[in-house]
């Protein structure tokens, strides 16, 4: 019997999990100590616990609430929406500008002409090297002295408004007409993407190339601008009554800063990605596709970045998901972001900081997993296949 | 084998220790502090004539007088405080945790935070109330004048919650402009972010009084809230609680008595001042201090009415009326109870 079990404790397959048994326990069991010393000094402190308190209202006002129903009589939870929502925006708008302004500096750090190349380096060097925080403080502050107040606002075309205190921008009214104007933008799209898929196909099998401008020009804005037309839009324009604008969407210049300076900053790390990307693709590739007669466009559209995104992928997904994580440092200029909301007013009017602070990581985490796996999907997508 | 053995042995000593741990509650804040031999305060990260650093880091103002007091108190000594500067967010949470002793950063008196936070509030060292401030140039009288204006706040602090109760009551509308310290707050009403910053009245007149152009801005008659300002400290050591409420209460009986920090050991008669002086009564044995607890705070921060001129009445930049925080005897509210 003995020896039996001494064969088995020397067994290593036994061993080996055992000790991965002994360890999940050990982790299990030092979880649940920390949890229930957690929860024990809480109720001996006499600290409100639980989530009770997302029911409650909320009672006080949030500056930015693009389109959803929130008002001081709201409930927390809807404050806590409110929060999701604009961190989001901020996120998606500021990884759709750092996108764009990366792949171009990247792009630009390796051009032939000496000043772009200097100029993208200068970029770089300049911004990659300054902490996002103050980044975000020197924005704001510049935004704020530079702009004029409300009652001198730019004025374009009497509907859009930019003062040191937001864009005013008119907004449609929830009608039908707006319905069908949006529904036929999204049946547009959707066709020119089939059409545009049908016609790649039509290349890879045969080699002719089909022009897909005049669809895009006919589907995704001819299209939409005869259905505006023919049912009329309602728009509320933003007008100035008392001391601010009202009516009308308002993007606030908090927003703005936070926005600029996160695409600004996040931008440098993609430029970075891209170019190590580009330095990637076998010199040998580009000379190929100047031997082919492909125009230097053509080469780098067609050969040189396909391959460069396999390289660039992975870095920029890290990017993406730190501009979001680097979103709530918002609290510094007060834009109404998640942290700024939940866990600063909700925190502080309630003052369950546990349940709290899980809430909002739980947030953040789920955001970054989802960014994370569809640029996942997106990366295996873009590997070579059959490697 | 053996590995296994002297890896359940280290766990199970860890486990151990962990649980012991789980059972044993600190609670005992005076000892503590007479052990680590200073108060560590929770102040304002700035706030003229309640909470604020000159330029050599040396802090005062009503809100650190009331720390000194407990410093004189506690330690007979009332230098001996360490002031931990807090934003509104942090304060509580700091003060929960064990970071300080005490807190005594005007903080509002209110039903949730008394009840709900595991705190309780000691006493109220100056009654307040929400104004606001407005740039001179609008021409505004009346906060009734400010119909969709925006307005600069400090996040975490009731302010936010008043200002929504009070515009939707009056069926007003307006924007918030929240931020992290009453510095950005100020910062964002001197760069026209917002057409007024609301506040407690009591900062407003600080903060004006620090702006870059002070007579460009205004402090309105309106109050639109109650707002009892006072330290707070932790709800499981009641003994810390009355120390520090009758360090409070030692302040405003001294002014009521006539004692100052000049006159607190001249020899009485009176038994009120007597029992203040420490030469007769026990009010010290049942708080654990020494005799001469409350003329050491006398002695050395002064009387309530001292500390408030010294540091928030007419003679200093901020220019706050005693109002309501006059004595009982003199038209006020302020009131001690009975010193015996």
């Amino acid at each position: 019997m003995f020896t039996k079990l001494k064969s088995l404790l020397n067994n290593n397959e036994v061993r080996a999990i055992v000790f991965q048994i002994l360890a999940v326990v050990v982790i299990a069991y030092f979880a649940y100590q920390a949890f229930d010393n957690l929860m024990l000094n809480i109720e001996q402190r006499g600290i409100r616990s639980g989530f009770g308190f997302l029911n409650d209202e909320a009672g006080f006002a949030v500056n930015d609430n693009f389109f959803l129903d929130y008002s001081p009589a709201s409930t927390n939870l809807q404050a806590f929406y409110v929060g999701i929502v604009n961190t989001l925006i901020v996120a998606i708008t500021g990884i759709f500008f750092a996108s764009v302004l990366g792949l171009i500096v990247g792009i630009s750090r390796l051009s032939s002409n000496y000043l772009i190349r200097k100029i993208a380096t200068v970029y770089i060097e300049i911004f990659r090297n300054i902490p996002i925080l103050l980044q975000i403080l020197f924005w704001y502050s510049i935004a704020l002295s530079t702009f004029p107040s409300p009652k001198n606002s730019i004025n374009f075309f009497d509907s859009i408004f930019l003062n040191s205190r937001g864009l005013y921008l008119p907004k449609p009214i929830m009608e039908s007409g707006f319905f069908f104007v949006l529904a036929s933008l999204v049946i547009g799209i959707v066709a020119y993407i089939f059409i545009k898929k049908r016609s790649n196909k039509k290349h890879d099998e045969t080699g002719v190339v089909t022009n897909t401008t005049v669809y895009f020009l006919g589907l995704v804005l001819l299209l939409p601008s005869v259905v505006y037309f023919a049912f009329g839009v309602q728009l509320e324009y933003p007008m100035l009554k008392g001391f601010n604008f009202r009516g009308g969407v308002d993007l606030s210049i908090e927003f703005f800063s936070l926005a600029f300076a996160l695409s600004i900053y996040t931008a440098t790390y993609i430029a970075e990605a891209i170019r190590s990307g580009i330095e990637s693709v076998d010199s040998g590739q580009k000379e190929a596709a100047s031997a082919m007669g492909l125009t230097q466009t053509q080469s780098l559209r067609l050969v040189v970045l396909p391959q460069a995104l396999r390289v660039a992928i992975p870095p920029i997904i890290n990017q993406y998901l730190n501009l979001t994580k680097n979103s709530s440092l918002a609290a510094a200029v007060g834009y109404t972001e998640l942290v700024t909301i939940f866990s600063g007013t909700v925190l502080n009017v309630v003052g369950q900081a546990i349940e709290i602070i899980i809430l909002t990581m739980l947030v953040y985490l789920t955001i970054s997993l989802v960014i994370s796996l569809i640029l996942n999907i997106f990366n295996k997508k873009m590997q070579i296949k059959g490697k | 084998m053996n590995q296994l053995l002297k890896l359940s042995a280290v766990s199970l000593i860890t486990i151990g220790s962990f649980s012991v741990q789980a059972g044993i509650f600190h609670s005992d804040t005076l000892k503590d502090v007479q052990a680590k031999g200073s108060l560590t305060c929770g102040v304002s990260t700035g706030t003229p004539g309640f909470s604020s650093p000159d330029s050599s880091g040396h802090w005062s103002g009503i809100d650190v007088d009331v720390c000194r007091a407990v410093a004189a108190a506690t330690l007979g000594d009332a230098m001996k405080v360490k002031f931990v500067p807090l934003t509104a967010k942090e304060r509580f949470v700091a003060l929960s945790s064990g970071e300080i002793d005490m807190l005594s950063r005007n903080t509002t008196w209110t039903h949730t935070r008394d009840t709900s936070l595991g705190l309780t509030f000691a006493g109220v060292n100056y009654y307040d109330g929400q104004g606001f401030m407005v740039k001179k140039a609008l021409g505004v009288n009346s906060v009734k004048e400010l119909d969709g204006a925006s307005f600069c706040i400090q996040a975490g602090t009731t302010t936010e919650l008043n200002l929504a109760d009070y515009f939707r009551s009056n069926k007003m509308e307006f924007k918030a402009v929240t931020y992290d310290t009453s510095a950005q707050t100020k910062g964002g009403f001197e760069a026209d972010r917002c057409d007024a910053l609301t506040s407690d009245v009591s900062q407003l007149a600080g903060l004006r009084s620090t702006l870059k152009d002070p007579s460009s801005a205004v402090v309105l008659g309106d109050v639109i809230s109650k707002e009892p300002l006072g330290p707070v400290v932790r709800k499981d050591d009641n003994t810390w609680l009355n120390i520090v409420r009758w360090s409070l209460n030692a302040m405003i009986e001294a002014e009521e008595l006539g004692v100052t920090s000049a006159t607190i050991d001249d020899a009485s008669t009176s038994p009120g001042i007597q029992r203040l002086q420490g030469k007769s009564g026990k009010l010290n044995e049942s708080l654990g201090l020494s005799k001469d607890w409350s003329r050491n705070i006398i002695a050395q921060v002064g009387n309530y009415g001292e500390s408030f001129e010294r540091n928030i009445g007419m003679s200093t930049p901020i220019q706050l009326p005693r109002g309501v925080n006059q004595l009982w005897l003199k038209g006020g509210i302020l009131y001690a109870p009975a010193f015996r």
